[in-house]
């Protein structure tokens, strides 16, 4: 069962991946501390705790701060699946796309997901079920130039195809 | 319909006519950035794309943030960055011993001019918009394509007009402006925009000034901040050599803006943002009861000549607190000279201060001035997130170099005219 992992507001790049470890070259040993500053962390730690296909549900303004890749990086590696906010960060959102990390702005709806919800997200139809309150919330879609990117796994393979 | 600043030089350098905000583009850049934690992995990208760089002198690296090197795994990234710039004879590669902290290093190298397009992988690229160019953070993806394309693309962002009026009262400086406006609007009350500064006030801001507030519009969510061109702008590229051409932008009378903020500068005051996020700016005369152990001078937001001055100007014939560590930082090599022949640096050391060679060290949680659990510190870098330098449980409040130095005397937070009266 995919859980939902929720965060409040203005969740900031140094809580999602400090700079203590951004000497870390490698990105599989580096998301052993995702999240490790949050103050959710002192409940129940990320990094132990996450599995594949997780989601990560958070109010306005996540992944404010610095432009390091390393954070929208460290939660793909952790198999996060989607992200869904209030709002993004706008550099955090543009990594997230970048790398193929799919994250989803949908307003105040995010208020109906609370800590225990079960979801369930379809990027193609736009759509997050929250199974067991039988709520589904549409979602509008990306910018075309941006599905590309996304569809593509990510602007690396975008520039590459476009190259061919 | 008009153009901001911002729409003027996108729509330039994407070869349009117009663009309004919302317009996806793709355009061509001027110059491209990294540093020592977000090159190595922007090269690992670029190196996937297998084309050559665009452009070996509109690349510039700099190894700032653990640099000189604090370790074995930070001394290997920086290699990889200084091998990538040996193999690709990347002209703008600044070695210790000639580097500074990027923001502070690429105007003075007259790297920046007005009208041009900067990104870089570094949140603080937005401190060029001083010069009235166009600069913002992307990430290492964003970078390492840009490295071998010379071009991105970009929304063209709304923006936030920010009329300055009034006169600026004598310890009030950039970075009250900033943290004043960053408590008024928060720190996503210019998400996805730009800021535009005008008014007759401008005239009364250093360069200094500018760069401060410029570098602090990420802190408010913004792309970028960008001022006008005038007098002193043009003085600051001459004196750093600028010789190339470059066509200041101007926003056109009609041009369209999500909001206009209204900064009396006369009314404003020496302010301080509490732990843990950039709005939460109080007053610095209201800040007694906070007892500090430490206290940061330096950063791409505050570590340039003029904030050294003031530093000095508080310091000179004072001592700092018994129970309180300052560090000072000058930004970059010609900085930290200067204020050598101009005896700050004698200053510093009198007083009871550390001085450090140029690195954006404590102010990420990097090295060279870490805090405990518990510790508090007055700096005046630019983000006092939780665990920001150092500890989880260590706190950061954000000020001017006025403020800082008055609250290393006192042991408080404390405002510069406590101090000097």
């Amino acid at each position: 069962m995919s859980k939902v992992w929720r965060y409040g507001d203005h969740i900031d790049t140094d809580v999602i991946i400090p700079a203590r470890y951004l000497n870390i070259a490698d990105f599989t040993e580096l998301a052993e501390h995702a999240m490790e500053d949050s103050k959710e962390n002192l409940v129940e730690n990320f990094a132990a705790g996450v599995k594949p296909g997780d989601y990560i549900v958070a109010g306005k303004n996540f992944g404010c701060g610095s432009s390091r890749e390393h954070a929208p990086v460290v939660l793909k590696v952790k198999g996060i699946k989607c992200i869904v906010a209030d709002s993004f960060a706008r550099i955090f959102y543009r990594n997230a796309i970048n790398i193929g990390l799919p994250v989803l702005e949908i307003g105040k709806d995010v208020e109906q997901i609370e800590p225990g919800d079960t979801i369930d997200v379809d990027m193609a139809k736009g759509e997050i079920k929250i199974i067991n309150k039988n709520i589904v919330i549409k979602t509008k879609p990306l910018p075309e130039f941006i599905q590309k990117i996304a569809d593509c796994g990510g602007l690396i393979n975008y520039v590459k195809g476009e190259n061919k | 319909m008009g153009m901001t600043m911002t729409e003027k030089i996108l729509a330039k350098h994407a070869h349009r006519d117009s663009v309004s905000a919302g317009d996806l583009l793709v355009s061509q850049v001027d110059l491209v950035l990294a540093n020592d934690i977000t090159g190595p992995p922007a090269i690992n990208e670029f190196e996937k794309i297998g084309k050559p760089v665009f452009d070996k002198d509109k690349i510039a690296l700099v190894p700032d943030h653990f640099s000189p090197c604090k370790d074995i795994k930070s001394a290997t990234m920086c290699k990889q960055m200084r091998d990538f710039a040996r193999k690709h004879n990347i002209t703008n590669y600044f070695e210790v011993g000639h580097m500074g902290i990027e923001h502070a290093l690429l105007p003075d190298k007259g790297l920046v001019a007005p009208g041009e397009i900067v990104i870089g992988a570094d949140s603080h690229t937005c401190t060029y918009g001083a010069l009235n160019a166009l600069s913002t953070g992307m990430g290492q993806t964003d970078i390492g394509c840009a490295m071998a394309s010379g071009t991105t693309w970009f929304k063209v962002p709304q923006a936030i007009k920010v009329n300055l009026t009034g006169t600026l009262p004598k310890y009030v400086k950039g970075k009250d402006i900033i943290l004043t406006i960053i408590g008024m609007i928060g720190v996503d009350g210019a998400r996805y925009q730009s800021l535009e500064f005008d008014g007759e006030g401008v005239s009364q801001l250093s360069m200094a000034d500018r760069l401060t507030i410029c570098n602090m519009a990420i802190e408010a969510g913004g792309k970028n901040g960008i001022f006008p061109v005038d007098e002193k702008t043009v003085e600051f590229l001459k004196e750093r050599g600028v010789t190339r051409s470059w066509e200041a932008v101007t926003a056109d009378d009609d041009a369209e803006y999500s909001r206009v903020l209204d900064i009396k500068l006369d009314e404003l005051v020496p302010v301080v943002a509490y732990p843990h996020l950039p709005e939460n700016t109080h007053p610095a005369k209201e800040g007694h009861s906070i007892k500090i152990d430490q206290v940061v001078i330096g950063s791409c937001t505050n570590g340039r000549l003029e904030d050294l001055e003031q530093a000095a100007e508080i310091l000179q014939g004072r001592k700092v607190c018994g129970h309180v560590r300052m560090i000072i930082i000058p930004a970059t090599q010609e900085i930290y000279r200067e204020a050598m022949h101009r005896g700050y640096i004698d200053t510093f050391i009198e007083a009871g201060a550390a001085v450090s060679t140029p690195t954006c060290g404590p102010c990420l949680g990097g090295y060279m001035g870490i805090l405990a659990a518990g510790e508090r510190a007055v700096s005046t870098t630019n983000r006092n997130f939780r665990g920001r330098m150092g500890h989880v449980d260590s706190e950061v409040y954000l000020a001017s170099p006025y403020t800082a130095a008055a609250s290393a005397i006192t042991g408080y937070i404390t405002s510069p005219e406590e101090v000097v009266k």
